[in-house]
Parts: C-alpha cells; structure tokens; sequence
C-alpha cells in the first residue's frame, strides 16, 4: 500500500480542530481563494480539468468538465448557483457527515472558488435533515466566513460577491439526485425531473446550476494550492486524487478513511483496517451502497477505482464499503435492500413505481428457483430502461451482482 | 403541558423565514419542532400555505412527501431506529422488537406512556457504529439492549424532572 501521499478532504484534521476559523486559516486556509481570485475563469476550469477531479457523489462526472457546461450554457442569465449536495442518504455512506464535521471551511472555500469559476454569486449547502451534527457546524463556519469577509460583499477586497445558505432535507432518499434535490431547494416535493436539460442548463429556478458533492468541493482547494500535478500523480490512470471510504461491518477498525484511489479492498480491509474481528470471516462486501454491487473474495485485489471496477462490472460509487461476514444472511440482506429501494420510490415513473414493489416480494420467496432469478434480473432491466432517476435505474445492480456471485 | 399550537405561536414561527419557496422546508421543520407532539397540525399547514402564496394543497403534498414531517400527532419524543443494510446486519431488528415491547407500542407506535414514538429510518450515516438511532435530534450509537434501557429512562427521568 502506497504511505506516501498528501490528505485532501480530511487535510490537517488530526493536527486541529478545524472547525474554528483560527485554526483554519493558520494552516493555510483560504489562500486558495486569494489565488484563485487572480486567476481567469478559464484558468481555474483548465487546473481542475488537468487535474482529473471526478465527482465524488458516485456518478464521476469529470468536475471541470461540468463546470465549463455551467460557465458557458447560457451567457445571458442573470444568475447561476452552485449547490452542494450533502444530503448524503446511500445505505453504507457517512463521509459527507465527516467531512461536514471535520473541515467545512473546506468546502465552503471550494464552493467560492467554483462559484468565482462558473460566475454564480448565490449558493446553497443542501443537507439531510438527519445530520443535526453538520447542519450545526456548516452554519457556523458560514456565520464565520461572514465575520471573517470570506462570504459576503467583495471577498478579500475583489470585486466577486458569493452568499451561501442551508438549506435542510427532509427524509427523501432520492433528494440526493441532482435534479430531485434542485425540486426539493424549490420548496416541492422531491420528484425526479426529465433530463436533459441537466443542472448546468436549466438547474434551480430554471437556471444554469453547477451542483457537486461535498467531498468533490473539497479537493478544489488543493488543487488550486498545490497544482494540479500533485493532484493527477494521485490515483489511477482514470481515478485521480484521493478517496474517502466508509468502511463498515464486523472489522477490527471500521470509519472514514481517504487514501489514494486504486487501494485494493485486501489492503483496505487487513492493512487499513486491521482485518476482520475475532470470529468473523470475509465473505463478500456490498460496495457503493445499495444502489451498488455486491462483490465476493474474487475482487479482494481489484483496485477500488472507477475504471477497474467497472470493467469487472462493479460499481465504486459514493465510497461505500460494507463488508458483509460469513454470519449474515445474504439473501436476507438483498431483501433489505430491494425494501430500501421499494420504500423510496417516489411513485412518478410506473415501471419504478411497481417494480420495486415486485421485485421485493418476489425475492421474499422461500427458495429462489432460476426462473425467480431470471425474472428478477428481467425487471430490474426492465426498471432501469424505463424510470427517470437513479432510483429506478439502480436495483438491477445489487440484483444482478449478486445473483452472478451467489446461489442461494 | 399544553399539547396544542395557537394560531399566533405559527404565524410567530413562519415570521422567522422570508417568504420564498426554498425557505418551506426549514419553516415546516421548525413548526413541527416547536409543536409538544411533533408534528404539523392541518391548521399550520394552512397558515403556511398563506404565508408562502400556495394552495393548501401544494403544502400537504410536500408534508407528506417527506418521511421525517408528520400529519399525525406524535409525541416529545421521536426515535428514529436505523434499518439500513449496515445496522441490519448489526441486530437492529432485535432492537426494533426490544423497543416495542419496552414500550408497550400502540397501533401508531407510540409508547404506552405516551413519550415516545418509534419510527423506522432509512441509513442514519453512522454505520462505523452501527446499530444506531436517533432520538429527535441526538445520534446514539453502538446499540445494545442494555444501552438502549439506560437511554430511554434517561429520557424519561428528565422530562419528569422538567
């Protein structure tokens, strides 16, 4: 396992409490921001394209790429927002919190230099209504950042205003998705819309909106601090920078921990985490949460990035690494997760709507013959060709990974 | 206690929030916070239309859409057990079995004594330390049955106390 790089979201957390401004700004905080303001648009764009930022909220949308979208899609509206999304909600997923908890001057510095970027002056930190904890600290550091002229009127004497406000979720799962999450901010109910248009066209109040997750706001920093060939050497050929995992399960040590793309889910679970715990043995893990893959000891040296796992026909998304022990019943697991899905479905699209009703009680079945299994897989297919969001499009992956790597 | 919301307590608390859409969330939030019962009354859910410029309609359709808003009197205190596949795999079910049968629940779930009222939640973020529940806005974590006795007549005791 590579010792040797530099931490990104959870930077400096170990050595102070960052949630004080004092301290943040007596590591160097905010100096990408002084940078940034001095750069053109473009040049910030390019640095975060350069250096391979994907999005962290599961998709990896390459983030330049979005914010070049949102810059140049429409040169005539008056306003443009950018939107953190943290309203963290997959099944396994806690790093947003973390992160929230831990650095939010981060974030906040990484939401001026993309909305100085993109050109937007208003912007909304979106989180679940859960996370009483991070809703608490955010709206302290943005209260700070007025204090201290880092949010507001002219920050650091330029000519660029940004205002940032909480906005606070309530319970939806799919209010994750970006276009459900921009609904939810319009004060409605959180149902899907069709796309295109995407959010850097028509996004809040139907205009061009850069909306990225918290971990991903969180690297801009020190990109724009440390360059962007620091940031590339980072990682994979596809995955750059670091990740943060949430591990989970009956292991020695189990939480947040980032490191450098690529880390296989062997070095994650016996180096990182000190293995498993007395009387428990490795028997799969459920990766990216429940609209992830389930995996079994097969992919133990595939390296956790985009790219290698979506060859094998898994899924890294949000982060989430939930290992499951040889004393769980796995079946009864994927039934949590089609209950899960069944649950959140919010009811516009019809085949979503039903399917995950039918696929739920369908699995519930006393012994699953290949004909149950076939038509599982058949309606998850079914589902995902024909639902609106990632909700719908999303059970066929725990389904169909876990049918290719257990029998049951 | 006075189980009840005045007309002039909701206007006060829509008063807060300037009057656009992305503000409906944190004012019903806060409505239901401020109600003993823990939920938003058919009466708030008119007033706010007004306040907002919307049907009653609209409002109720977004209440309703959000698991953690209630139409439905409830009680002080919410718990809010994680099910996800995490704390599932951790005994939440034995958990949720252990608390209804503490609790005396009724067909509502709520407790006996009328403090407590237990929800179902989907992932909570606090898998590293699973299983683990939320009583309105506190996180507990690394359940057990034991644990979860000392919580709820900690609960208890200081809402007497009050």
């Amino acid at each position: 396992m590579k010792n040797d790089f530099p931490y990104i979201s959870l930077k400096n957390v170990d050595k102070a409490d960052l949630t004080k401004i004092e301290n943040y700004l007596h590591f160097g905080g905010f100096s990408a921001i002084k940078q940034s303001l001095g750069l053109s648009a473009d040049e910030i764009i390019d640095r975060i394209k350069k250096a391979g930022l994907r999005g962290r909220g599961g998709a990896g949308f390459p983030t330049g790429l979005k914010q070049s979208f949102t810059k140049t899609s429409c040169e005539v509206c008056l306003q443009k927002y950018v939107v953190c999304n943290a309203d963290e909600g997959e099944p396994g997923t806690f790093k947003d919190r973390y992160i929230m908890e831990k650095n939010p001057f981060a974030i906040i510095e990484g939401m001026i230099i993309a909305a100085y970027a993109i050109g937007a002056n208003k912007g909304y930190i979106y989180i679940r209504g859960e996370y009483e904890q991070a809703i608490r600290t955010m709206q302290a550091a943005i209260d700070d950042c007025y204090r201290y002229d880092w949010l507001g009127k002219n920050i650091a004497q330029s000519n660029f205003s940004f205002d940032i406000d909480i906005y606070i979720g309530a319970g939806s799962y799919l209010c994750g998705e970006e276009l459900t999450l921009i609904e939810s901010l319009e004060g409605k109910r959180g149902y899907p819309r069709i796309k295109p248009p995407f959010p850097a066209e028509k996004g809040l109040w139907q205009q061009p909106t850069l909306i990225n997750n918290v971990e991903t706001f969180s690297h801009i920093p020190f990109i724009i601090n440390e360059g962007y060939e620091a940031y590339a050497c980072i990682g994979t050929a596809e995955s750059k920078g670091t990740k943060l995992f949430c591990v989970s399960g009956n292991l020695k040590q189990t939480g947040v921990f980032e490191l450098p793309m690529g880390i296989t889910l062997r070095e994650l679970i016996y180096d990182v985490c000190g293995g498993m715990l007395e009387g428990f043995e490795f028997k799969a893990a459920l990766l990216g949460g429940a609209a992830g893959t389930f995996v079994d000891a097969s992919f133990l040296d595939v390296p956790l990035a985009y790219e290698t796992l979506k060859q094998k026909g898994a899924t890294l998304g949000s982060g989430a690494v939930m290992i499951i022990d040889q004393a769980t019943n796995l079946k009864d697991l994927l039934i949590n997760i089609l209950e899960f899905f069944k649950h959140e479905s919010c009811g516009k699209c019809v085949p979503c709507r039903i399917g995950t009703t039918l696929i739920y009680e369908r699995c519930k079945k006393a012994q699953l013959l290949p004909d149950d299994i076939n038509w599982l897989i058949q309606q998850t297919e079914y589902m995902s060709r024909n639902s609106l969001c990632p909700l719908g499009q999303s059970p066929i992956l725990p389904v169909k990974s876990f049918f290719t790597y257990f029998n049951v | 206690m006075q189980n009840k919301q005045t007309e002039e307590q909701v206007l006060e608390i829509l008063k807060q929030f300037k009057p656009e859409k992305s503000e409906i969330l944190k004012a019903l939030h806060a409505l239901q916070n401020a109600h003993p019962l823990h939920y938003i009354t058919e009466e708030a859910i008119t007033q706010t239309a007004r306040y907002f410029k919307l049907t009653t309609g609209q409002v109720y359709g977004v209440v309703t859409y959000y698991s953690m808003f209630s139409v439905k009197p409830r009680s002080p205190f919410i718990i809010r057990l994680c099910k996800s596949p995490v704390c599932y795999m951790k005994g939440s079910l034995n958990l949720w079995n252990y608390l209804s049968q503490k609790l005396l629940l009724n067909e509502n779930n709520i407790s006996s004594d009328d403090l407590f009222t237990l929800e179902p939640s989907e992932c909570l973020g606090h898998c590293e330390q699973a299983p683990a529940m939320m009583i309105n806005e506190q996180v507990f974590t690394n359940l057990s049955p034991k644990k979860i006795d000392q919580i709820i007549d900690d609960f208890k005791r200081k809402y007497h106390e009050k």
